[in-house]
């Protein structure tokens, strides 16, 4: 786990270019989802044990903290998503590799462009109760 | 010239990093219609402080969210689990460490797979 506290303080003292940053926001995002997906699997389970148990659990998403969480789930499914179709497109048709950075660009501009609407939603509920 | 080869160690290769590579590729175009949808529709058009056991009970009234469940339980945990399964093998690096995180994160999927699927599958909506 020392290597991992390692690589990270390497990989921005580094400073790599587009495709390093797309690698390592990749992983990072993909993190963030995995460990949400695991717990969201687990709050569906409760389902079978009943309306209290599951609305109980529920209550947690709907706090602040939480609040915020959701909105940095949804940057990372969209950046994810983005940056994934950007790898297949270079892994399955390698000619496009010349264009990786202008796709990285346009992937992320896109990326932040869909989030801040889904953000403002996601965290608005926080203002307005 | 060929000095070199030598050295080189005979050994058994395996294509499994290959299939899981394109696994990921092909789970991971599934994934960005299907959970890309779910997500949308869940937190952007329904919003998380709407959904209740109601409304989960009712969508699971028709087969057709069950399997889309199924679909998605299914896609997005192992693409889910073998992209966790990556990053530990880039940083643990010790043969016995590595057997105890795949093995731990393998016995975290099925676990989680089989809570999933039970309830997605059994669920009766109670009278």
């Amino acid at each position: 786990m020392s290597n991992l506290v390692g690589t990270i303080g390497n990989s921005l003292r580094y400073r790599g270019r587009e495709g390093q940053w797309a690698w390592m926001l990749h992983r990072i995002t993909g993190l963030g989802v995995v460990l949400f997906l695991l717990l969201h699997i687990f709050d569906i389970f409760l389902m079978a044990a009943g309306k209290d148990v599951f609305e109980g659990f529920l209550d947690l998403y709907t706090a602040p903290p939480f609040r915020i969480l959701e909105a940095g789930l949804i940057f990372c499914v969209i950046y994810h998503a983005l940056n994934g179709t950007r790898v297949i497109i270079v892994d399955f048709w390698p000619q496009y590799g010349r264009y990786q950075k202008l796709l990285w660009r346009i992937q992320i501009a896109l990326a932040i462009l869909l989030s801040v609407p889904a953000v403002i939603i996601t965290i608005k509920p926080i203002f307005t109760g | 010239m060929f000095a070199s080869r030598g050295r080189q160690r005979v050994r058994r290769t395996s294509n499994f990093e290959l299939y899981a590579w394109f696994f990921m590729r092909i789970s991971g175009l599934i994934l960005l219609t299907v959970a890309v949808f779910h997500l949308l529709y869940m937190h952007i058009s329904i919003g998380v402080e709407n959904i209740d056991f109601d409304v989960v009970a009712s969508r699971w009234e028709s087969p057709f969210w069950r399997l889309f469940d199924i679909f998605l339980l299914i896609f997005a945990l192992s693409h889910g689990i073998n992209g966790m399964r990556q990053i530990l093998d880039d940083y643990v690096q010790s043969r016995g460490w590595r057997v105890v995180a795949r093995t731990t994160v393998f016995m975290i999927g099925l676990v989680i797979a089989v809570m999933g699927a039970y309830v997605v599958l059994t669920f009766k909506t109670p009278v």
